[in-house]
């Protein structure tokens, strides 16, 4: 019954956030709602008992990706409002679409079952019994059998990490900066110089 | 109703996956709203993910979630620098102006 409840407390703001982030006038209130929706989706995930995901959810999306998203959204400096124009044209071919996309997806999901020997062509079943917790039995995982996904993922974001940083750098021009290469191998030849001054001549 | 079965998950996870369908349907110009329906609808694939993982008593539906969101963050990352140099360049957002973009 609390269950219950708490699936549909999760649920309804998911969803009513999720709506609010593709209809708000502001895009500054889109990535706030988007940032719930992950919150209450984070909540989803602890009621199916993937505790280390909630929290990844809670820590890479809201920590970092939301962020990121209202980082851009307040830096730019765009008139948002000229770009809502046309939204009412586009309404019903969104409102079609989306309403047999979501039929297709009842009708796909509603005739759902498990095959009947499911428990034998598990890939690798949910030690039970509680003494394994999520996370362990989830490192257990990635660490063995899944190394090499891991290992990729890593290099998916190294390269995303240096293709954002390449793209947004910029060198400016007139810039006074410290020149480290230079400094360091500068010599004393380059800096002093010693010249002979005949007495009441001067240079 | 009052017993949480597999069904209600995948409800979910259908109707936020179609709500980010009908985000990008509906803010056709403005393609930082378009990348947050994107979100939208990744998170809708890997809800789905954990449910099937969860009643399928299947850890390998998380780790591939965790794989998801790797790609995703990566994603959005890369999306908003290239977003960001090209409103250096052309001052403008407009989905319509990058698609002229050539070469």
């Amino acid at each position: 019954m609390i269950a219950a409840l708490i699936f549909y407390m999760f649920a309804g703001l998911a969803v009513v956030s999720a709506g609010l982030v593709v209809t708000a006038r502001n895009p500054v209130h889109s990535v706030l709602f988007l940032i719930l929706c992950f919150f209450n989706a984070a909540g989803l995930f602890l009621l199916l008992g993937a505790e280390f995901l909630a929290m990844v959810l809670v820590v890479v999306y809201v920590g970092a990706v939301a962020v990121m998203f209202l980082f851009v959204v307040m830096m730019l400096d765009i008139n948002f409002l000229k770009l809502r124009e046309g939204v009412a044209q586009y309404l019903p071919t969104g409102a079609v679409i989306g309403i047999v996309l979501l039929v297709e997806l009842a009708v796909s999901f509603g005739g759902w079952s498990f095959a009947p020997d499911v428990e034998a062509m598990l890939a690798s079943p949910a030690p039970n019994g509680g003494e394994v917790t999520n996370t362990a039995a989830l490192g257990q995982l990635i660490y063995t059998k899944y190394v090499y996904l891991f290992q990729a993922s890593g290099v998916v974001l190294l390269i995303a990490m240096i293709g954002a940083i390449l793209l947004t750098h910029r060198s400016r021009s007139g810039v006074r900066k410290q020149k480290i290469y230079d400094q360091v191998g500068v010599t004393a030849k380059d800096r002093v110089e010693i010249r002979k001054v005949s007495t009441g001549g001067g240079i | 109703m009052f017993t949480i079965g597999l069904a209600h998950y995948l409800t979910v996870a259908a109707i936020l996956f179609t709500l980010g369908v009908f985000g990008i349907f509906l803010n056709r110009k403005n393609v930082i709203i378009i990348m947050m329906s994107i979100e939208l609808m990744l998170l809708a694939v890997n809800l789905n993910m954990v449910t099937f993982s969860s009643y399928l008593n299947d850890m390998v539906g998380q780790v591939f979630t965790m794989f998801i969101l790797t790609v995703a963050a990566a994603e959005a990352a890369i999306g908003l620098a290239i977003l960001v140099v090209f409103f250096r360049n052309r001052g403008t957002i407009a989905v319509e102006e990058i698609s002229q973009l050539k070469g």
